[in-house]
C-alpha cells in the first residue's frame, strides 16, 4: 500500500481488507459489503479520507474488512462516535454501520440524537430483526409474537418500524433497500453518499442462522414484485409482477388500486421524496404480508430534506463569534479579566 | 493587638486580627453568593489570602425561608497562608431565621452574629421550624454572641425610598446594604463593589443607582451609629510577590484543558451531559467559540464521552466532564478508550453518592471507581487536584498525560474545590510545560504493513489522524494482536497485550514529580498522607502540630495511578501513617495493600470537607498512641 493509492483508480478490491471475511455461510451481510466495496470507487472520495464506525453485532464487523481507517467501538454507541470524528474534521467520509439491536435497543438514544442533529454520516442500518451475535433473542424489529430463544411463547412487545422511526427523529434522509437487490443497493448506497447529512438507510438482510428466509418474500422472484414498492422521486406508485398495480392517496390512506381493471396510472401518489409528511405516510405501509389483504412494502428513498448539518453550524458560529471578538489570547485567559499585583 | 479609634466623641474597639471567617447565610433569593463574591474580591485586592467555600441546596429554588433552601458563602481572609475556608465562624450574617438556625452552631464562641431582623417574624420562624412562640434574638439562645440586630429590610426601603423602584426591586438590594455595613466593619473600600455594580447595571440606571446607594448606606450605618463599637483591622498577606486572580475549581480546570490544547497545538473538543457539580466546566469551555473550542452537549453521560472518544480519534484533545454517577454511566467507553489507547481525559467533580447521593455535597468516595471502575484489566492513569487554583495544573498535566501516552486518564477534583475559590498566582503561557503531541506520517513497517500498535520506548503506540494516506488502518473494542492491532483471540497474546497495556501506565511513573514532604520532615514520627481537596486543612493541621512542637509531616499524593516511585521508600521512613479521607478509606487500603505498610485511616463522610481541629484531634491522638 503506497500514498499514490489516492490518485489512482481504485477498485473494489482497494477496499478490501486483508482481514478474512467471517460471518457465517449465507449471510445477507456479504452481499451489503460487496456492494459497498463495488460503489466506493465510483465517488469522488480519497480513501484515506473514508472512516467506518461500528457498534457492535454481526453487522459491526463489517469496519475490520474495509480497507479505510476505522473503528469498531462498543454497543450502540457508534453514533455518538462519528458525531464526535465528524464535529472534529468536517473533510473525512464518515460511515456508520449499525444493526437492528445496536441501533434501536442499545443505542436508540444516539440513533434518534443523531438524526436530530444531522451530521453529515451515512448510516446503514443492517436489519435482519433477530440478534444474531448473542445466538437468536429477538430484537425491536421482530414482528410481535416472534418465538426466539428468550421468547420460547412469543414475544410481547410491538416492533419499531425504522423508517418510521427516523422521520420522527427528524432524519434528513431516509431510505429502505434490499441486501439480495445488488442494483437497487447500489442506487440507494450512491444516494445517501450524495446527500450532505445523516443519511440513514435501512438494509433488509437475511440472518440464515437465526431468522432465515424473514425478508425472502420482498428478494425472491416469486413473489418480490407483487410485495415490493420500488419508489422513486417523481414516478407513480406502480407495483405488481405485470405493473398492474398501483397506490393511490385516498385523502390521507393509501389504497392498492387495480390498474388492469380500470384505474389510471394518472391517479396514482407520485412520490415526492421531499415532503415529508407523505413519506411519513409511506414509511407507514408497513403491514405484515401475513395479512390478507395488504399492502406492499416500499423501497427507495423515501425522504431527502436539504438541512444545514450540526458540523456546518457549528463552523459558521465559531467563525460568526471569532469575526466578532477574535480569539482570546492564552494569557488573557489564564489572567482573566481582574487581577491585583502583590509587590 | 486591639487599638481604639475615637471619632465624634465615640469610642471604636479596632480588633487586629490574622484571619477572619465570614458566613453569609440567606435564602436562595438573598443574593448570599454575589455578596459573598464581592465581599472576597474586595479582599483579595487588598492583598489579603483567601478561601472560600459556597454552599447551595440541592434544590433551585427550595421553598423560601426554610433551612433546605438556605444558600451560604464561606470566606476565610488574613493576613496570613490561608489554605481552607475556615473551620468556625467568627461573623455570622444571616437574612433570615433559616439562616441563623442552619449555621449557628459553627459560629465560634465570641463570635458576631449579625441578623437582619425582618427576617424573624412569626412566619420566617415558623418557616425554619422554630417551636411555635420562640424568639432566638431574645430568648437567651444568642447568649455568648455578639448580636448586631439590624432592619436591614427597613433600612434599605428608607435608604430607596425616593429613587422611584418598586418594592421588590428594592428588596433586592438589601444585600448591598449588608456588603456596605460589612464593608464598615472590616474597614474596606467600596471601590471594587462599585465598579462591578456600574459594569453590571450599566445599562439599568435606576438598579445601578440604588445598588451602589444601598451599599453606601449600610457603610454609612456602620460609620454613623453608635452602637456598633467594634472594627476589624485585617494586614495584607505576605504573599508571594506577582500577579493575582481569583479563581474557582472548576473555572481553573476548563482553562487548564484551553492551555494544554493550546500548548500541544490541539484542537479542544469537550463531549459533556451536565451534571452537578460539574457542568461549570461545561458552561465555562462554551465560551471559547472564538478560540475554536468545541463544546458538545451530549444527549447523555455515554455519548459525552463516546463523541470525546471519536474526536480524540479524529485528532482532538477530547475531554468530557461529569461526577460520579456520570462516570459510572462512561464506564465501558473507558475501556474502549483504554483498548484503543485513545488521548481522553476523563473528569470527576466527585460528590456524595451513592446514586444521586448528595449533588451538592463533596467526597472523595470515587477512588476506587476511578482506579477500578472498568471491566477487564483496564489500567488509566488517575491523578487528583488539590485545591480550587490547582485544578488548572491538574488539567494541564492529566492532559499532557493523555496526549504524550495515548492513554485516557481521570481527573479527579470535587463539588468542594470546584465550586470553591482562592487568589492564584497564574503562570504566563510561555511558563507552561511544553506537550508533544506527534501525529505519524509515515509507515512504521517499510515495505510492509503499517503497524498501529508498535511501542516506542514509554510502549506508547503511534498516533494517526485518519486522513493520513497509506496509513488506513482499524482500531476497536475487540483483543489487539500484538503490533498490528488486528483482532485476536490468541491467549497468549492476550495475557502479553494487558501486560503491555498495564506496563505502559506504570511507565508514565518515569516522567512524574518523586513524592516529598509538603510540611515536617523525612522519617518523621507520624506521617499524615493525603491526596485531593484535603491539602487545605491537612496543611494547616500540619503545620500548627509542628509549630506546637509536634513531630509529624505531610505528604500528599497527585498521581494515584501510577504512584510516584519513590512512593514506598517515603512512607516506610516514617514510624506511623495517618490517612485522612473524606470516604470510608480508599487510599488507606491501597497503601495497605501495595506497601505492606500499617496506615491509620480517618475518614469523614459528611458531604463536608474536614476542618483543621478534627483533624488536628485526630492526628494527636496517632501522635500520642504507643
Amino acid at each position: 500500500m503506497s500514498a499514490d493509492t489516492t490518485t489512482a483508480k481504485l477498485t473494489a478490491k482497494d477496499f478490501a481488507s486483508d482481514q478474512d471475511v467471517k460471518w457465517c455461510p449465507g449471510c445477507g451481510d456479504y452481499a451489503i459489503l460487496a456492494q459497498v466495496q463495488r460503489v466506493f470507487p465510483e465517488f469522488d472520495v480519497k480513501k484515506e479520507n473514508v472512516v467506518f464506525v461500528s457498534g457492535i453485532g454481526c453487522s459491526s464487523r463489517f469496519t475490520y474488512y474495509m480497507n479505510t481507517y476505522g473503528m469498531h467501538s462498543i454497543h450502540g454507541r457508534a453514533a455518538a462516535i462519528v458525531s464526535g470524528i465528524r464535529a472534529t474534521n468536517p473533510e473525512l467520509d464518515v460511515w456508520m454501520i449499525s444493526g437492528d439491536g445496536d441501533s434501536l435497543s442499545i443505542g436508540g438514544n444516539h440513533f434518534i440524537h443523531l438524526l436530530r442533529r444531522n451530521f453529515n454520516v451515512k448510516y446503514l442500518m443492517f436489519n435482519n430483526q433477530i440478534y444474531g451475535l448473542t445466538k437468536g433473542q429477538y430484537s425491536p424489529a421482530s414482528e410481535k409474537g416472534k418465538t426466539t430463544k428468550s421468547t420460547p411463547y412469543g414475544s410481547l412487545d410491538e416492533p419499531f418500524n425504522p423508517a418510521e422511526l427516523a422521520l420522527g427523529a427528524k432524519g434528513t434522509f431516509v431510505a429502505r433497500t434490499l441486501d439480495r437487490d445488488a442494483k437497487h443497493q447500489q442506487s440507494i448506497l450512491k444516494r445517501a453518499h450524495e446527500h450532505k447529512g445523516t443519511a440513514f438507510v435501512e438494509i433488509y438482510q437475511n440472518c440464515p442462522v437465526f431468522n432465515d428466509g424473514t425478508f425472502f418474500i420482498y428478494t425472491e422472484k416469486e413473489s418480490k414484485m407483487e410485495e415490493c414498492l420500488f419508489v422513486e422521486h417523481g414516478k407513480p406508485m406502480v407495483f405488481g409482477a405485470n405493473g398492474d398495480k398501483g397506490i393511490k392517496l385516498d385523502g390521507l390512506k393509501p389504497v392498492v388500486v387495480d390498474l388492469a381493471g380500470g384505474a389510471s396510472v394518472n391517479d396514482l401518489w407520485i412520490h415526492d421524496e421531499t415532503d415529508r409528511t407523505k413519506a411519513t405516510l409511506l414509511a407507514g405501509l408497513f403491514d405484515n404480508p401475513a395479512m390478507n389483504p395488504h399492502n406492499p412494502r416500499p423501497f427507495g428513498v423515501f425522504y431527502k430534506e436539504n438541512r444545514a448539518t450540526y458540523e456546518e453550524d457549528l463552523i459558521n458560529q465559531i467563525n460568526a463569534v471569532k469575526a466578532k471578538k477574535g480569539p482570546t489570547p492564552l494569557d488573557r485567559i489564564l489572567s482573566g479579566d481582574k487581577t491585583w499585583t502583590i509587590a | 493587638m486591639d487599638t481604639i479609634e475615637k471619632k465624634a466623641g465615640r469610642q471604636i474597639d479596632v480588633k487586629h486580627a490574622e484571619n477572619v471567617v465570614i458566613r453569609f447565610s440567606g435564602d436562595s433569593g438573598d443574593g448570599m453568593q454575589l455578596t459573598g463574591t464581592q465581599f472576597t474580591d474586595t479582599s483579595a485586592f487588598f492583598g489579603q489570602d483567601l478561601s472560600t467555600f459556597p454552599e447551595y441546596p440541592a434544590e433551585i429554588r427550595a421553598p423560601a425561608g426554610t433551612v433546605a433552601g438556605v444558600s451560604g458563602f464561606q470566606v476565610n481572609f488574613g493576613s496570613k497562608e490561608i489554605y481552607t475556608p475556615g473551620d468556625a465562624y467568627d461573623v455570622l450574617v444571616a437574612m433570615n431565621s433559616a439562616g441563623l438556625k442552619s449555621d449557628l452552631h459553627k459560629v465560634k464562641k465570641g463570635g458576631i452574629i449579625l441578623v437582619n431582623t425582618a427576617g424573624f417574624d412569626k412566619k420566617n420562624l415558623n418557616l425554619a421550624k422554630y417551636p411555635e412562640g420562640a424568639d432566638p434574638l431574645n430568648d437567651g439562645t444568642l447568649d455568648g454572641f455578639t448580636v448586631y440586630k439590624i432592619d436591614v429590610t427597613k433600612l434599605t426601603k428608607d435608604a430607596l425610598a425616593d429613587t422611584g423602584l418598586g418594592m421588590k426591586e428594592i428588596e433586592r438590594s438589601k444585600n448591598m446594604f449588608v456588603l456596605g455595613f460589612l464593608f464598615w466593619m472590616f474597614d474596606k473600600s467600596m471601590d471594587y463593589t462599585i465598579g462591578f455594580i456600574t459594569e453590571k447595571f450599566g445599562k439599568k440606571k435606576e438598579i445601578m443607582d440604588a445598588n451602589i446607594k444601598a451599599l453606601k448606606a449600610g457603610y454609612n450605618y456602620g460609620d454613623t451609629t453608635e452602637t456598633f463599637t467594634t472594627r476589624w483591622k485585617v494586614d495584607a498577606a505576605k504573599m508571594a510577590p506577582g500577579v493575582y486572580r481569583q479563581i474557582t475549581g472548576n473555572h481553573a480546570t476548563a482553562i487548564g484543558f484551553i492551555a494544554a490544547a493550546e500548548k500541544a497545538g490541539l484542537e479542544l473538543f469537550l463531549g459533556s451531559y451536565p451534571i452537578t457539580p460539574a457542568s461549570d466546566i461545561l458552561h465555562e469551555l462554551s465560551k471559547y467559540r472564538a478560540n475554536g473550542v468545541k463544546t458538545f452537549q451530549a444527549e447523555d453521560e455515554i455519548a459525552g464521552i463516546c463523541s470525546a472518544i471519536g474526536a480524540s480519534y479524529a485528532g482532538a484533545l477530547g475531554i468530557t466532564t461529569s461526577s460520579g454517577p456520570g462516570i459510572a454511566l462512561k464506564g465501558e467507553a473507558m475501556g474502549l478508550a483504554v483498548i484503543t489507547e485513545i488521548p481522553l481525559v476523563v473528569v470527576n467533580v466527585q460528590r456524595g453518592g451513592p446514586s444521586t447521593g448528595l449533588p451538592t455535597k463533596t467526597e472523595q468516595a470515587d477512588l476506587f471507581q476511578a482506579l477500578y471502575g472498568r471491566h477487564g484489566e483496564a489500567p488509566m492513569p488517575v491523578i487528583a487536584a488539590s485545591s480550587p487554583a490547582d485544578c488548572f495544573n491538574a488539567a494541564y498535566e492529566a492532559s499532557r498525560i493523555a496526549v504524550e501516552h495515548m492513554t485516557p486518564v481521570m481527573l479527579l477534583t470535587d463539588g468542594y474545590i470546584a465550586n470553591g475559590s482562592e487568589p492564584w498566582k497564574f503562570p504566563s503561557a510561555s511558563d507552561l510545560k511544553p506537550i508533544k503531541s506527534i501525529f505519524t506520517t509515515e509507515n512504521n513497517n517499510p515495505g510492509g504493513k503499517f503497524l498501529p500498535y508498535k511501542r516506542d520506548e514509554k510502549l506508547v503506540r503511534p498516533r494517526v489522524k485518519p486522513g493520513t494516506p497509506g496509513l488506513e488502518h482499524r482500531i476497536g473494542g475487540l483483543e489487539k494482536q500484538d503490533e498490528t492491532g488486528n483482532v485476536s483471540y490468541d491467549s497468549a497474546n492476550h495475557e502479553k497485550m494487558v501486560h503491555l497495556r498495564q506496563a505502559k501506565i506504570d511507565k508514565i511513573a518515569d516522567s512524574i514529580p518523586l513524592a516529598a514532604v509538603e510540611s515536617g520532615k523525612e522519617k518523621a514520627k507520624v506521617c499524615v498522607l493525603g491526596w485531593g481537596s484535603t491539602a487545605g486543612a491537612i496543611k494547616t493541621a500540619v503545620r500548627e502540630l509542628i509549630a506546637d512542637g509536634h513531630d509529624v509531616a505531610h505528604v500528599h499524593l497527585r498521581y494515584l495511578s501510577p504512584m510516584p516511585k519513590n512512593l514506598e521508600t517515603l512512607l516506610k521512613g516514617f514510624d506511623k501513617i495517618i490517612v485522612p479521607e473524606m470516604n470510608l478509606g480508599q487510599l488507606a487500603m491501597i497503601i495497605r495493600g501495595k506497601f505492606l505498610v500499617p496506615a491509620e485511616s480517618y475518614t469523614k463522610v459528611q458531604g463536608l470537607p474536614f476542618t483543621v481541629e478534627e483533624l488536628k484531634t485526630r492526628i494527636l491522638q496517632t501522635i500520642n498512641s504507643k
